[in-house]
This record gives C-alpha cells, structure tokens and sequence, in this order.
C-alpha cells in the first residue's frame, strides 16, 4: 500500500509539472492531453495510470497582423447569440463574412468553431444547443466558399464560460461561438 | 419559532460534527436545512470505546444522527439532552427515554481487536422496551466510516420498510480555474454524505455526465480531452477504461439499461443530435430517434423497455417517451416552457426532470398517471437531478453564493441537504445505485 502511495505521488507530480512546463508555452495550455484516471476501490486502494503524453498544439501565434489590428474585422473571433437561440445576428453577419473571406483566400488555413451555452438549463441539452450555434456559423462560411475541410466544430456547451457570474451580464458573454484558427500543417 | 430553533441546532451541531470529525476530508462542509414534526423522534448513544488508544477512531452517533436525519424521517435527540448515554442493553432506564419522547433508541460501542474494528449496536422500541435489532460488524481502519453508513442503513430499513441508501456512493464534477483560459476538471467519487471523495479522472478539458453502471462498479462518462467528445466507460477498482466507438461531433449523455448490458447516448454524426443504443457485448449500435431537431439525454425505464428523453422538435426542450427497441416517440410533458433531463422512479411511475418556466429553473417529479408535478426546489438554478436507488430522495446542482453546489433533498421536499465543497465548482452528480 505504501508503495502505491508513492507511486500516486509520483504519478501526481509527473502530471502537475507536465502541466506546468506546457503552462509556459504561449500557447495557453496544452489541450491537446489525455485525461488521468485513477483507480477506486472499497478499501481506499489507488492505481493511477497515465493514458498517453501530454501534446503541444501551436495557435494562432502564426497568424497575420491583420488578426491584432482592432480596424480589421478580423480581430474579432467571437459571435454572440440570443437567449436559447442559434441564430447569427446582423451586427455579427460582416464578422463571419471577414473570417469566410480570409478563409477562401486562404484555404489551406483551417478554423476550430468552439460552441457555448450559458449554464441555465440543463448541461447535455446545452452541448446540443451550442453545437447548433457552431453550425449557424459553419453554414455561413461555407455559404461564402468555405470549404467544410477547413472546418472543425466542438460544443462545449456550459462547460467552459467566458465570463464567471451568474447573471445576466455573464450570461450574455457566454453564449457563443470563438472562432480560432488552426496552425497549418 | 421552535422548528426554526431546532434548524439552527441541528445546523450548528452539523457543522461541529464535520469539525470533529476524524476522518473527515477538509474540504467538505454539510448543511441541513428543514426539519418536520412528522419526522419520527429516535436517539443515538455516543458509542461507547473500549480500545486501547484515547479515543475511538471515529463518531459513530454523530454519522448515524446525521444520516438519519437527512432522510428526512427521523428527528434525532442532541447529545447534551441526554440524561444519560447507555452503551449495553442492562444499563438503560427506559423511562429517561420515555420522558424525552423519544420513539426508538440506539446504543452501542466500538472495539479494537489490533488493527481491526469491532462495532456492535442495538435498536431498541422505547414504548414496547423491546430491542428491535442487534448487529456486530468488523471493520477495516479505511472501512469504518462505510460500515457507520451500514448501521444507519439498517435502522433506516427496520423502522421505514425502505430500503437504505446511505451507504451508497456519489459521482460528480469538480471544476476549477486554474489561470484566464485553463480550468482543472476532475470527477469524484465519495460517500453519499460527500466525505472520502476520491478523484478517479481528471483532465484540463471538460468532463460530465457520470453514470453508474446498474452493478455499481463502472461509470460511464464523457470527456472532452483532445478536444473531441468521447464516451469512456472506467472500471472502478482498476482505473482502466474503454472507449465507445465515437462518431463525428457529439458523443454524450450515456445511460446504462437497467440490466447493463446496452448503453444509450447521444451522437450527432448524422447532423442533428439523436439517441442511438449501443450493445456492450458485441458493440454494435442501433439509431433510436430521427427527428431534425436536439434529441438528447436518454434515460431508461426501470423494466428496459423504454426511453424518455429530451428533445426541442416541439420548439422548446420537452419530455418524450420511446419503445427501446424503436417506434415512434410520444411527448410527455406540456407543463412549463422547459423540461430537460428526465429519469425513472424505482416504481417507474414517476419521472424526475429539470422544470424550467420563463429562466427558473428547477428540480420537479411528475406522477405519469395524474401528470401532477411536485416542485421540490426553489431554483433558479437547479440541474442535474439523480434519484437515490430507493428513490426516497433527489441529489442535484445548484449555484449558491455565486458557487456550484450538489444538495440533496427528501422527494416530500421536507428535508435538504447541501454539499459544499470549497474546492472550485460542484456539478453534475450521479447517485449509485
């Protein structure tokens, strides 16, 4: 038991530094790792198993100028939504039509369309919903030339808010769709 | 004014009972709140120590009173108005008891036999002076505090006729942030009062919908790491686990058949989100629903023979109901602009479900045959509802103070319970069966 002990320790800290080292890279977090599970049994015995290494995705870090230049449309990545709604609104249509531009001149970029709910309601249902609203996004690219190639959708539903509160004012920054930008490969 | 003194006491002496506690994990607090005068009056005897060391390992009396306390059936007597606190049947007076109006009584005591427990308890009929149950169980060091939950359990059983749940075990969801754009998730197993919570994965994408395999010994979940949805399901004891075979875009909301033998889950490859039920044995899976719209959270009924699950084909998130082996799906519910995330009664005559009405959010049981809800929260907030195996109480998410928290509440609504956790965000908890 003692030794299992150690071993969890061991384990422990090899993941929490990993963490740490890809912390350091500018490029915000490696999320591209496996989870670590962990073993439970009745009499509090632990196993802890590392499922595979911890990768190094780069961001948009290679990106254009045109992406920090506040005049650009394109330095705007995020599409709010209405209360229960997928529906892109007309102050937000120019924003994707930069992006769909962008990327129909530049097809071998590829986007990541990350959905999100804010947390009323129930979590799966809100999966399902931000899903929907990466798609209303999704569509009007591809409407624009897009190729459906250079798109990939994740809905995070609640599970990743933007803003913390539970109010409205937060609410309203969660529901959304962030538009980022793969690194070619 | 006396009920809401008798909150505050039974608050304060909760609160004390965490602070005492031996093995108690510093991260957990309890709260109950409620209290009732239907509520059967019954006394637990501090345990008596008879082991070589100070003092006994762990208090025996205090886990008992709160555990039968948050049922919700029983109103437990305070230590300090007990005129005197028996441990063996010749030393009790009856009619102390009787004075105090207490229905039932408890008494017992802890041996130490070298590294082992030994804990022996009675129960006993005030008003008949007849002892009702008598009961010696060993005990592991590591296992002391289940096997308390074991004793709560059986008195639960004799003087209700229910089955006991507290010796059960929770899954839920830890959230954490870390930095602007990093958050640590981790699910958790504990006791189904919150303590000896254990992480069994934990991942820097998101983690949800745990579900208990119908054995107890799996858990079906979904995580976001590398950023694709995939349903995993984990052996417990091991810490290994599978992977269900995934399709492009959502993989999610899985529900075991009530014989464990099929998993239900949602998988949005074919464009909307449908319900899809996927045989363990040989892994191949068949499409339940067709519809255009959000088909999502399955749950089974307790004989395996159908499905509710939430679906927006009507405009807005409702209730419906179909055959497990395929048909067509019939709506359920038509109270309230909202109801999301249904589940079985035991009896299978009730449905559990997030009731929403213009934002408001809570926890509601419809009774299928008179279609009447019974609201049992205040929300706003409230999600994630799971029925205990004996469906006698409700565990579910809630924001308080600005803080996801799990709180367990009795289905009359008359006893609540909240798990506060002080490490980050609580969500997304699933009771074992």
């Amino acid at each position: 038991m003692k030794v299992c002990l150690q071993w969890v320790m061991v384990c422990s800290l090899v993941v929490f530094l990993a963490g740490c080292s890809s912390l350091n890279e500018k490029t915000g977090g490696a999320f591209g790792s496996d989870a670590v599970t962990s073993g439970y049994s009745e009499d509090g015995e632990i196993r802890d198993e590392r499922l595979g290494d911890l990768e190094e995705i780069t961001n948009g870090s290679l990106m254009g100028g045109e992406f920090n230049d506040p005049d650009s449309l394109l330095s705007k990545s995020v599409i709010y939504f209405m209360f229960d709604s997928s529906e892109v609104q007309p102050v937000f249509a120019e924003v994707v039509t930069a992006h769909a531009q962008y990327l129909v001149a530049n097809s071998a970029q590829r986007v990541i369309l990350e959905g999100h709910a804010d947390e009323r309601g129930s979590p799966e249902y809100n999966v399902a919903l931000s899903e929907r609203r990466a798609k209303a996004v999704a569509r009007m690219l591809e409407m624009q030339g897009v190729f459906p190639e250079q798109i990939e959708i994740i809905s995070y539903g609640e599970m990743k808010p933007s803003a913390e509160g539970h109010d409205q004012a937060a609410w309203q920054l969660n529901r959304r769709v962030e538009i980022t930008y793969q690194a070619q490969s | 004014m006396i009920i809401r003194k008798l909150k505050k006491i039974i608050v304060l002496w909760l609160a004390m009972l965490v602070f005492f506690s031996h093995s108690a994990s510093a991260e957990l607090t309890i709260q109950i709140t409620g209290g009732t005068k239907s509520a059967i009056p019954v006394a637990v005897v501090p345990f008596a120590w008879r082991g070589v060391s100070g003092h006994a390992p762990i208090n025996v009396a205090s886990i008992v009173s709160a555990d039968l306390t948050r049922s919700g059936h029983f109103k437990t007597l305070p230590v300090r108005d007990m005129i005197d606190k028996p441990s063996r049947t010749e030393a009790i007076k009856l009619g102390n008891w009787r004075a105090l109006a207490q229905d039932y009584l408890v008494i017992g005591e802890i041996r130490q036999n070298q590294d082992r427990f030994i804990i022996e308890f009675k129960l006993f009929d005030v008003y008949r002076g007849k002892q009702l149950l008598g009961y010696r169980l060993p005990a592991t060091a590591r296992g002391l505090r289940r096997t308390v939950h074991r004793i709560s359990d059986l008195v639960y059983e004799e003087l209700t006729g229910l089955q006991g749940v507290f010796n059960s075990r929770i899954a839920y969801v830890t959230q954490k942030r870390k930095s602007k754009r990093m958050r640590i998730y981790q699910l958790k197993v504990a006791d189904s009062d919150g303590f000896n919570p254990k992480v069994i994965a934990s991942s820097i994408e998101p983690i949800m919908s745990p579900a208990w395999s119908p054995d107890g010994k799996k858990i079906a979940y979904v995580s976001f790491e590398k950023k694709k949805h995939r349903i995993f399901i984990q052996t417990l004891a091991t810490g290994k686990r599978s992977k269900i075979p995934a399709g492009r875009g959502i993989n999610g909301a899985p529900a075991w058949s009530p014989d464990g033998s099929q998993l239900a889950i949602t998988l949005s490859k074919d464009g909307s989100p449908d319900i899809y039920v996927v045989d363990l044995n040989n892994r191949s899976w068949q499409k339940l629903t067709k519809s255009y719209a959000i088909d999502t959270e399955p749950a089974w009924s307790p004989d395996g023979r159908q499905i509710v699950f939430t679906s927006d084909r009507g405009g807005k998130p409702q209730l419906y109901i179909i055959p497990s082996s395929g048909g067509s799906a019939k709506r359920l519910t038509y109270q309230g602009d909202y109801n999301a995330r249904g589940s079985f009664s035991k009896d299978g005559r009730k449905l559990l479900m997030v009731h929403g009405n213009r934002g408001d959010y809570r926890i509601a049981i419809m009774d299928r045959a008179t279609k009447a809800y019974s609201i049992l929260t205040k929300g706003p907030l409230d999600e994630s509802p799971t029925f205990s195996a004996n469906s006698g109480m409700v565990l579910y998410a809630k924001i308080m103070n600005d803080r996801g928290v799990l709180s367990a509440i009795s289905v009359d609504g008359r006893m609540n319970q909240v798990l506060t956790f002080d490490n980050g965000d609580v969500r997304e908890p699933a009771w074992s069966p």
